[in-house]
């Protein structure tokens, strides 16, 4: 060991008193270090933390708002909120999943049918969506799982508004229904409105293409709360601005009315102003009801919808298209008197009318007839020989004008328009030459050509008025229509046909409005589903094989002022099927007494009211084993 | 002092007594207003615990220099073999347990080792002939005073036992003169060893510790709330605070630990860094206090005490305000007579107890090697 290194208790001491300081020194910069840290986060970060501790504090309880109602014409409503009490999961908290739906259900008194959904959604929940448990609870069963909320994280009970239809399924294909946000609609715009429990969007109709109007602006409930989220008190409160108002051109009881006179059958009734264009009615059943896709539908009920031939999720209305068979004989017609085609020359109709090696048949033998005659007796040879006259490019833009193969601007999520066909269509569409055959077809409203029950209402409202109206669903002032460009004699023409089918010696005499002083025009047709197979004629067979009944009319015939369509699928013939709808719908705008005389009768036979026979379909359908519906129903 | 005093009352050390009753004061407001204005359950208790304690602490002042060397070695034996027999309990109980039930009070060995390492340290560099200082005969005893306890207390696992009692040890032989060379290179071997520490040495809620500790918003809900929130009421509290009474962070319960390890954070919010600062300022008169009974003792064993102990007590306070303003990893180690909880006052006091006793009686310039 060297003797430098040799130390001392002296040279210790001095050592020590040195490093005493070095201690110190470094003591006094760590003291330094936390108050200099300490200055930073509490003086140059303070605007940060101060919101933090803030938002901490405050549990911000957003108030979804109350949906705009929809009113009919006359203010009458369609679609309103009913204050009801809720309970929610929302799945990020849920701790005990299994446990907690099966107390729920317990309290709540959930079907088997319901705790499937409440499983199969929390399955597919993503964490910031809340799962509805139950909506429209009575105030004890909603307390009775207030006072359990200790032991049940994740659940939320609370007070809020359901949407509620009055009409049920009437409504449903017109109205659309409410739902909660999907994941994809709240990965778009992220609003933590979307996801508070309780808060619904327009899923389709026209609460889907109104939403913007109807949603409205929520409210803010501000609360003191604890680490645990118990609540300490209530700070202010801002709240909701309710969304507007919805004035629709529907008048509600008429539509009603047709919705329930639809009866068994599967189709579509359309009434409409035909001096302004505003639809009264746009009923098409059957329907699923809106009030239980609302509140979350379930798996029996989706399997009983999803199972019925009778299409109920399509708006047949609107997306069904048709042939239009003899209805658009009026439209030929109009173009006949265009092309010069005297209306008193006759036609000799032995049955049928020969093209080439082929015979076109008409329904009977109607001998001499001319247009009027014609229009009155539905005879295809007077239109087989005349339309070949013509030529079916001369009638296909009187159809167009007419509103065939056209989209109207509707706030409706989609209408399908359908086919007018002439020569370049088919040139376009299948590289072939139109043909005389394919006239033929055509001009009795068979072959190409396909229509929505929508657009033959919009044509008997042009005609009946002969004014190109547009159609209207929401109330509002608009310019008057501007004529068609039809000479008043040729319509005068075509009403006078219609008026005989019903009021002459007609296809649809037994239609016949029994009122006084106020009469109905119209125009039967009868679609084949499929070619003619040997004498069968779609008149009877499988129910899918049937030809559909359809019915143009309008009334009063003196002074038209509603103009309707009314479609049966598979109803056999318009004279059987469907022109005693519109028989007693349009009998409703005058005499509402008889016309429900006449329903209450039929609703008899049938079994009940909708929302009766609804109820006993599900009813026999429960306890049937069934696959869950999709998360979203409409896509 | 005036005469009106009695004596043995003027000659208590009135200057550490003052610090401390600013420090226990303070804390035991912070604490009443944490408990939503109640002395109950932690300001009163904090405060009857100091005074009696401060007692005790008084009464320690009282025992020469001589009595604390004579017990240095039987003490350290003493804990080891109660740091054994924890073990054991906990061994045998199925689970890890830190404490002795006494009845009358609960002992934490591994605690209380804490200052008699620092004793035992002392006891001896004091023995250790100067000339010897360079040598490995200065070194392997340390190593091995080291090693037992903190072997024993991480097989409970309490590495911030072990590291306290290395930074004890460390400060002690630093200030007893061992060549800088030693520290130069611990502080490199730290350097080396820490990632292979942390990547096999460590149990993953360690890991987790460390990695939240250096990105806390990684997990707010999870492990890293604990600073995040400690951040938040500090930052919120501002220059002059909320006012007495008014923090939300911790009245709301959203400061885990608000009244023992993040109570420096529940009196920042109430009381800003005006509040802050006045409890730095307590401490640096406390460990000024300490230090200078360290240079003004006459002997080596109460100069390395005192200093040891000072730093001891500095230990604490570091660790827990770095953690709380969110410089270092959450630790389990509370705020010095500010915190609510029992072991670590009684830890405390036995330091200051021990220094009082030194400054009390400086000693004479003879060494075993005078």
């Amino acid at each position: 060991m060297k003797i430098e290194k040799q130390a001392t208790s002296g040279q210790l001491d001095f050592t020590f008193s040195r490093r005493a300081v070095f201690v110190g020194g470094v003591q006094a910069a760590i003291g330094l270090t936390v108050a200099a840290r300490m200055s930073y986060i509490a003086v140059a970060d303070n605007e940060k933390y101060e919101l933090l501790a803030e938002s901490n504090r405050v549990n911000l309880t957003i108030i979804p708002p109350r949906r705009g109602w929809f009113v009919d014409r006359y203010g009458k409503p369609i679609a309103t909120n009913r204050a009801d009490f809720r309970v929610d999961i929302i799945p990020d908290r849920l701790v005990r999943k299994d446990e907690t739906v099966r107390t729920l259900a317990e309290l709540l008194t959930l079907s088997t049918d319901d705790v499937d959904r409440i499983h199969r959604e929390l399955k597919n929940a993503q964490g910031f969506q809340p799962v509805q448990v139950a909506a429209g609870l009575d105030y004890e069963r909603f307390a009775a799982v207030s006072v359990r909320l200790p032991d049940l994280p994740g659940v939320t009970p609370r007070q809020g508004y359901s949407r509620f239809y009055p009409s049920g399924a009437a409504v449903g294909h017109l109205i659309g229904y409410v739902g909660t946000v999907s994941a994809e609609e709240y990965q778009r715009s992220k609003k933590p409105l979307l996801i508070t429990p309780g808060f619904k969007v327009g899923k389709d109709g026209l609460e889907k293409t109104l939403e913007d109007r109807l949603q409205g602006e929520p409210g803010a409930k501000r609360t003191e709360v604890t680490a645990r989220g118990k609540i300490i008190r209530d700070l202010a409160t801002r709240p909701d601005i309710p969304g507007k108002p919805v004035q629709l051109t529907i008048d509600i009881d008429l539509h009603n009315y047709a919705a329930r006179r639809l009866g068994l059958e599967s189709g579509s009734v359309v009434v409409f102003d035909c001096l302004t264009g505003d639809i009264l009615t746009m009923a098409s059943m059957p329907c699923y009801d809106p009030n239980s896709f609302s509140d979350g539908i379930g798996r029996v009920e989706w399997k009983m919808l999803n199972g019925d031939d009778h299409i109920p999720m399509l708006n047949k209305a609107l997306q069904g298209l048709y042939p239009p068979g003899s209805t658009l004989k009026p439209v030929a017609g109009l173009a006949m008197l265009r092309q010069g085609i005297d209306p008193d020359e006759t036609v000799v109709c032995n049955g049928g009318y020969r093209l080439g090696n082929r015979v076109f048949k008409c329904l009977g033998r109607h001998g001499a007839v001319n247009m009027r005659t014609a229009i009155m007796k539905s005879c295809n040879t007077y239109f087989y020989a005349m339309g070949r006259r013509i030529g079916y490019d001369n009638i296909a833009p009187v159809g167009r004008e007419l509103g065939l193969g056209q989209e109207f601007s509707l706030p409706f999520p989609s209408q399908r328009y359908g086919t007018v066909p002439d020569s370049a269509w088919k040139m376009r569409k299948y590289d072939q030459k139109w043909t005389e055959s394919d006239t033929l077809n055509a001009v009795i409203g068979q072959g190409y050509i396909i229509a929505s029950p929508f657009q033959l209402a919009v044509m008997a409202a042009r005609i009946s008025s002969g004014l190109h109206v547009q159609p209207e669903i929401l109330l509002k002032k608009r310019v008057a229509p501007k004529p068609l460009s039809f000479p008043t004699e040729h319509l005068d023409v075509v009403r006078d046909g219609m008026n005989l089918v019903v009021n002459g010696a007609g296809t649809a005499v037994r239609s016949k409005l029994q009122l006084e002083n106020i009469t109905m025009a119209g125009k039967t047709g009868t679609a084949q589903v499929r070619r003619i197979a040997g004498a069968q004629r779609g008149q009877s067979g499988a129910w899918k094989y049937r030809d559909h009944g359809l019915f143009v009319c309008f009334a009063p015939v003196a002074a038209p002022r509603y103009a309707a369509s009314v479609v049966i699928e598979h109803g056999m013939g318009g004279a059987r099927a469907a022109a005693p709808i519109a028989k007693d719908v349009l009998t409703f705008l005058y005499d509402r007494a008889q016309a429900m005389a006449s329903l209450e009768a039929l609703e008899a036979g049938w079994g009940g009211n909708i929302a009766q026979r609804m109820a006993a379909k599900y009813a026999t359908f429960q306890g049937q084993p069934a696959a869950p519906p999709p998360l979203d129903p409409t896509i | 002092m005036n005469g009106i005093v009695p004596a043995p009352i003027a000659a208590l050390p009135w200057r550490v007594i003052f610090i401390l009753m600013a420090l226990v004061g303070f804390g035991a407001t912070v604490l009443y207003s944490a408990a939503g204005g109640h002395l109950e359950p932690w300001a009163g208790k904090h405060v009857l615990r100091f005074i009696a304690l401060l007692v005790l602490a008084i009464a320690m002042s009282r025992m020469p220099q001589g009595f604390w060397k004579s017990i240095t070695f039987p003490l350290y034996l003493l804990l080891l073999l109660l740091l054994v027999v924890v073990e054991l309990m906990g061994f045998v109980g199925g689970g890890s347990q830190r404490w002795i039930n006494l009845g009358f009070i609960t002992l934490q060995p591994s605690e209380l080792m804490k200052p008699a390492m620092v004793l035992a340290a002392a006891w001896f560099f004091d023995r250790l002939p100067p000339n010897r200082i360079y040598g490995i005969e200065a070194t392997w005893p340390l190593v091995l005073i080291l090693i037992l306890p903190s072997a024993m207390v991480i097989i409970q696992p309490d590495f911030d036992a072990a590291i306290a009692y290395a930074f004890g040890l460390g400060v002690v032989g630093f200030m007893a003169g061992l060549p800088l060379i030693y520290f130069i290179g611990a502080g490199a071997a730290l350097a080396v060893v820490a990632p292979l520490v942390y990547f096999f040495g460590m149990k993953a809620y360690q890991q987790d510790r460390v990695l939240i500790f250096l990105n806390p918003e990684n997990d707010p809900l999870g492990a890293g709330y604990h600073i995040t929130q400690s951040k938040i009421a500090i930052g919120s509290g501002g220059i002059f605070g909320k006012g007495f009474g008014n923090g939300t962070q911790s009245y709301l319960d959203y400061l885990p630990e608000g009244h023992t390890d993040f109570v420096f954070a529940t009196m920042a919010e109430e009381w800003g860094i005006v509040g802050g600062f006045f409890i730095l300022f307590l401490y640096f008169m406390l460990m000024r206090w300490g230090l200078n009974v360290a240079v003004q003792s006459k002997t080596r064993y109460g100069k390395l005490v005192a200093a040891g102990l000072t730093c001891t007590i500095f230990f604490y306070i570091m660790i827990n305000l770095l953690m709380v303003v969110g410089l270092a990893p959450v630790a389990g180690i509370p705020l010095p007579f500010v915190s609510h909880g029992g072991s670590s006052m009684l830890t405390m006091m036995l330091c200051v107890g021990i220094i009082m006793s030194i400054e009390r009686h400086p000693g004479s310039k003879h060494g075993q090697f005078q």
